[in-house]
């Protein structure tokens, strides 16, 4: 039965904030995976990992993406400094409150110097217990030679493979179930991806029908529960919104960047959309969307494939050198993906003390604003709890676009389908 | 009329605010280091009417033999940032790249080198610096490092950048697939990159030399801050450390000076430490090591010598210090291998200190302490450096309950003068002198070796059981 748009979202809304993993750990109680063995939980910190992997091997992948401003943390601050970012102390906040009892392995991909630390603090939490989850620092190349950076690669995803079936005391799955269980995994991430993309494109021509907020939620929501499912409601979903729902606002149309690690609060996200903006882009759940396209399915070497993905086709990001991608710098990429989404302006919206999002701000803002795209930028904390001033803030912006933009005409705001079918009137 | 031996070269000032008339008798390896650094900056400063190529390039995980083999001149951008700040001229560069965009939370060695180019590249001996012929991004243990040439490859557009990924020693262990994945990127990226620029051929030979000459003065680096040891110690080993240990961080090491410099340096410190004399501070000899302190973490550039004083005139020594070990760790046995140099220089790369995970600086730190006879445990975290800061508050609790020792934690800066608080890091200075006073008088020095408390992980806690379990087992 198809759920209702209220329900679908409302589900979502409880799941992604479940900082307790409720539907993680009730679906690691289910039976044994046919060709796998029996279910395991793998947490991983953000941005990406290779989730394929994990579920291939009949793990469920979650995203522990902090705690947001759900969640006191008392022991965390305890372990940082003020002039530390807040996600890891979320993180050490829900370790040490038993929140992640129950998960086999925790995975922390390179991407910055505090994430990296804080591996080895787990290391340290956990001390020698042999009963302890497999903790992996998952060095993502920087190198995207396929012979180099792709070997290291391959590498250390099978450094992962055997620290979890070692701790799982499995023996490893018979090659050809692998291949095609790996496979299946593939194709089932590729039309999640893909899921995804159709939605982003909906709401970049009709953002009134689910709002950022919303979009969060049910984004949020799948990195804590089993890709099959979130596929169907994200199937749910786009039915839904191929409807009209909802009236069109006088807004404007940004992306959001720097906000790919540390979430910002939802009172932030609602704070811009009610600032007078349309959020049609962000990277505030950018590893879902880390593969640019489809890794390639039904292939002999589906290993091989997940690591060409990552070589060829990474999105970019402030995790990643800049080389890295073939088709453009950064600034280039950003641009182009304004340009896609027909937005009207950037917001740059950053975690404190984000090194990485941080460093490539001024050179992004100064890319863009010399491509005659509109920029505004501010720093939050994930549990950051005013917004007054962010609201005015991104009011004027929004106002100084939607009132004083010199050349009215080339704003790309009012979607063309929208001008096509003239819903409008 | 006093006589005593010259503070570092930095510190002359000090030496000429000393109340008493002094004659100041320089060491020999002080003018032999002043003679190197002078002539790789006249080396500099003359790069582009001599045609000798410039590599920018960092600290932790540099490779200095490298460079050295292709004739080229390195550029240390850390160097640059952190000689502006003992020239207490870092803050205004800070503020004009604070102005151009970049955030007050992010790394001022970042920001201190960009407002250097905004300034038209002057260096902190007042001279223009070269633009870069490379940008060696030799990417070790700080991923800042990885964003700080990202900025720099838009202020020199055109420049090539040779990227160096060093693999994070996460699992303590550093594996064959590891020392692989960096000699082919050496191969295949680096060496390439260093041929074109410099329009030389790579000689393995010529790299081999350099390397034999690398392992002499690593040798003779391990001896001299093995004198530590001793009580008293002859040598201050955090703040007359960072002065030593210059040479090999500033594209010495594989030189023959350096070796000449570092024996000449071991002799110094061993005469010392064979008359049994304790270290020499900006104001003299210090009268009596009363407090020996192992350190983690950099100094404060900005107040050097106030922050320095704030020790001395408590009769604290640092036996032991990490931040010594940023461009290398010698004293756990790894020397530069002349016979497999891609290999060796990749194990180098790995091993230095911001690139080892925490539980091995636990380890190494607690390992310092009782070889080195520590008193107290000091950890000054530094706002701008997440590799060395993020966790360090867990280091510093675990050493506490393996070893019962004093402990203690300051916070300042590198390079940003707004961050030093004089007042609250004298304060808790006083209180953890105190506090190992008190030891002292109670039951001499600590008994090394012990273990009075469990550490988080001997009590083998686990993220598997709920905080109440586990403390229902402890």
């Amino acid at each position: 039965m198809q759920r209702t748009f209220e329900a679908l979202i409302s589900e979502c809304e409880h799941l992604a904030f479940d900082l307790q993993f409720s539907h993680a750990k009730a679906w690691k109680k289910g039976p044994s995976i046919v060709g796998a063995g029996d279910r395991f939980l793998a947490g991983y910190l953000p941005i990406y990992i290779p989730r394929e992997i994990i579920h291939a091997m009949g793990g469920l992948p979650v995203g522990i993406m902090g705690t947001g401003d759900r969640m006191q943390i008392i022991k965390g601050d305890a372990y940082y400094q003020s002039y530390i970012c807040h996600l890891p102390r979320g993180v050490v906040e829900l370790a040490l409150s038993g929140a992640l009892a129950d998960f086999d392995a925790f995975i922390f991909p390179s991407i910055c110097d505090v994430v990296r630390n804080l591996s080895g603090m787990f290391q340290i939490f956990q001390g020698d217990d042999p009963a302890g989850a497999f903790i992996k620092y998952l060095d993502l190349p920087q190198n995207f030679a396929p012979g180099v950076g792709g070997t290291y690669y391959r590498q250390e995803i099978q450094s992962v493979i055997d620290g979890i079936q070692k701790r799982r005391s499995s023996s490893p799955i018979q090659e050809a179930v692998w291949v095609e269980r790996l496979n299946e995994s593939i194709r089932l991430y590729n039309e999640n991806r893909t899921r995804i993309e159709r939605i982003a494109t909906l709401r970049q021509e009709f953002p009134w029908r689910l709002s950022a907020v919303e979009w969060y939620h049910v984004l949020r929501a799948g990195l804590a529960m089993p890709v099959e499912e979130h596929n169907n409601i994200l199937y749910e979903l786009e039915a839904v919104l191929l409807e009209e729902r909802g009236r069109p606002l006088d807004n404007i149309r940004v992306v959001i960047s720097g906000a790919f690690c540390e979430q910002p609060p939802i009172g932030l996200i609602k704070t811009i959309e009610m600032a007078g903006c349309y959020i049609v882009d962000d990277d505030f759940m950018l590893g879902s969307r880390w593969i640019e396209g489809d890794v390639a399915e039904g292939t002999s070497d589906p290993l091989g494939a997940v690591v060409d993905a990552y070589l060829q086709h990474s999105t970019f990001s402030a995790s990643l050198y800049e080389a890295a991608p073939a088709s453009g710098s950064k600034v280039e990429r950003l641009t182009a993906l304004v340009q896609r989404r027909k937005a009207d302006g950037v917001i740059f919206a950053a975690p404190s003390f984000c090194d990485p999002a941080l460093l490539d701000r001024p050179e992004l803002q100064l890319g863009l604003e010399r491509a005659g795209i509109r920029t505004i930028g501010f720093q939050y904390s994930e549990n950051t709890g005013q917004f007054k001033v962010i609201k005015e803030e991104v009011g004027a912006f929004s106002d100084s676009i939607k009132l004083w933009d010199s050349e009215p005409d080339t704003r790309m705001w009012l979607p063309t389908v929208l001008e096509e079918s003239n819903v409008i009137a | 009329m006093s006589k005593i031996v010259a503070p570092p070269p930095f510190l002359k000032s000090a030496a000429k605010a000393a109340a008493k008339p002094i004659e100041v008798v320089k060491e020999r390896s002080m003018l032999l280091q002043k003679q190197m650094l002078g002539d790789l900056f006249h080396d500099l400063t003359t790069a582009k009417d001599t045609g000798r190529k410039v590599v920018y390039t960092f600290v932790p995980g540099n490779l200095s033999e490298l460079i050295l083999a292709f004739d080229m001149l390195p550029v240390y951008p850390e160097i640059n940032a952190l000689q502006w700040g003992m020239r207490k001229k870092s803050g205004s560069l800070i503020r004009d790249a604070e102005k151009y965009g970049y955030s007050e939370d992010v790394c001022t060695y970042v920001k201190c080198d960009v407002g250097m180019f905004l300034n038209g590249n002057i260096g902190p001996t007042g001279e223009k610096l070269p633009p870069p012929d490379l940008l060696l991004l030799s990417y070790t243990g700080c991923f800042t490092f990885l964003k700080w040439f990202e900025n720099l490859q838009k202020l020199y557009p055109g420049v090539p950048t040779a990227m160096l990924h060093t693999p994070y020693a996460a699992d303590g262990v550093i594996t064959e697939d590891m020392v692989k994945y960096m000699v082919r990127q050496l191969e295949e990226d680096v060496i390439p990159k260093m041929e074109m620029v410099s329009g030389k051929k790579f000689n393995p030979e010529k790299l081999s030399k350099h390397l034999e000459y690398a392992v002499e003065s690593e040798d003779w680096i391990v001896k001299m801050f093995d004198l530590t040891k001793q009580v008293p110690s002859p040598i201050d080993a955090y703040f007359a450390g960072v002065y030593y240990i210059g040479p090999i961080n500033a594209g010495f090491r594989g030189a023959e000076s350096a070796v000449e410099y570092y024996h000449q340096l071991y002799l110094e410190v061993a005469e010392r430490a064979a008359q049994g004399r304790p270290p020499v501070t900006p104001e003299g000899e210090l009268e009596e090591e009363r407090f020996r302190l192992v350190v983690e973490g950099p100094p404060n550039w900005t107040h050097f010598r106030e922050f320095w004083k704030l020790f001395y005139d408590m009769g604290a020594v640092v036996v032991a210090s990490s931040y010594t070990k940023v461009g290398g760790y010698f004293d756990g046995g790894f020397r530069h291998d002349p016979d497999n140099p891609l290999e060796s220089l990749a194990r180098y790369c790995m091993g230095c200190y911001t690139n080892i995970s925490l539980p091995e600086r636990v380890n190494m730190l607690e390992k310092f302490i009782t070889d080195y006879k520590a008193d107290g445990f000091l950890i000054n975290s530094i706002k701008s450096c997440n590799s060395f800061s993020a966790g360090q508050l867990l280091i510093m609790r675990e050493l506490e309950q393996r070893l019962g020792v004093p402990v203690s934690f300051i916070e300042s800066d590198l390079v940003d003068p707004r961050y030093f608080s004089y007042a609250n890091i004298k304060n808790r200075l006083d209180s953890f002198f105190q506090m190992m006073d008190q030891r002292k008088q109670v039951g001499g020095r600590h008994q090394f070796g012990q273990r009075p408390h469990d550490s988080a992980s001997s009590q083998k806690r686990s993220l598997l059981l709920p905080v109440l379990q586990q403390e229902a087992m402890v």
